[in-house]
């Protein structure tokens, strides 16, 4: 069966650590965000505007974007080898699981550009 | 290894203990999210972009199904977030027994479902 070849890190090892990392960073943008927001109720386009107008608050978001872009990768990964086999839908099962996982990859990298031009191209 | 040997993964075979809902649903949620990102992309985008689209954004609750929309994405992101925070826990060896794994589960989908209640009351 080709499932390695398709995990994110080649290593279950490494996937395991990419995705909790990930998920650490996800957890700390996520609370960062809503404690902003709970102590701004009357947020203004300037203040908001500010906020991401400042480096850290960028470099924060985009690597969220990309912990979030490698640990749905695993996380997908890991659900695709599950159903996508043999067992379940014969023997074209991992066509179908590779072009799951090209679909997938092609979203993926749909929003790390939408999210590079957010946060980059905003004036 | 043998590739014959017999695995059952049909979930309308499987009466699932509550430790495998908590998990069947981590999952469903992470798909979820994985979609409801380029609505939270949408989001950050439209409220950087203008006065004008900010204000949109900032009056999504004008839009029922906009309103829905971010109910849902939210409520699947705390599911998530508390499922993996137990995830966590458990990874630093804290209630991987049977009985741990039964009890974590419960308190994970309280505090779970009390966070999904809190962001029904501040959406609407």
């Amino acid at each position: 069966m080709v499932t390695s070849v398709t995990s994110f890190g080649r290593s279950g090892l490494y996937d395991w650590l990419i995705q909790r990392v990930g998920a650490v960073v996800m957890a700390a943008y996520v609370i960062f965000l809503a404690v902003y927001i709970a102590l701004n109720p009357d947020l203004t386009y300037e203040q908001w505007s500010a906020l991401f107008g400042q480096l850290w608050v960028r470099v924060f978001s985009f690597v969220t974007l990309l912990s979030f872009i490698s640990h749905a990768w695993i996380g997908l990964w890991a659900v695709l080898t599950d159903y996508l086999t043999e067992r379940l839908m014969g023997s074209k099962a991992t066509v179908l699981r590779i072009f799951a996982q090209m679909v997938l990859g092609g979203v993926a990298i749909t929003y790390l550009v939408w999210g590079i031009e957010i946060l980059w191209g905003f004036k | 290894m043998n590739k014959k040997r017999p695995v059952n993964l049909d979930l309308s075979t499987i009466k699932l203990p509550i430790t495998g809902f908590a998990s069947f649903f981590h999952r469903v949620s992470g798909i979820l999210l994985f979609a409801g990102m380029a609505f939270l992309l949408w989001m950050l985008d439209s409220s950087l972009d203008s006065q004008e689209s900010f204000a949109a954004v900032r009056d999504v609750s004008s839009n029922p199904i906009c309103k829905f929309v971010l109910f849902v994405v939210l409520a699947g992101l705390a599911y998530h977030m508390v499922m993996g925070i137990r995830h966590l826990i458990m990874d630093f060896g804290v209630g991987e027994s049977l009985k741990g794994g039964q009890l974590g589960a419960k308190i994970a989908f309280v505090i779970a479902f009390v966070s999904i209640a809190l962001i029904g009351v501040w959406v609407w």
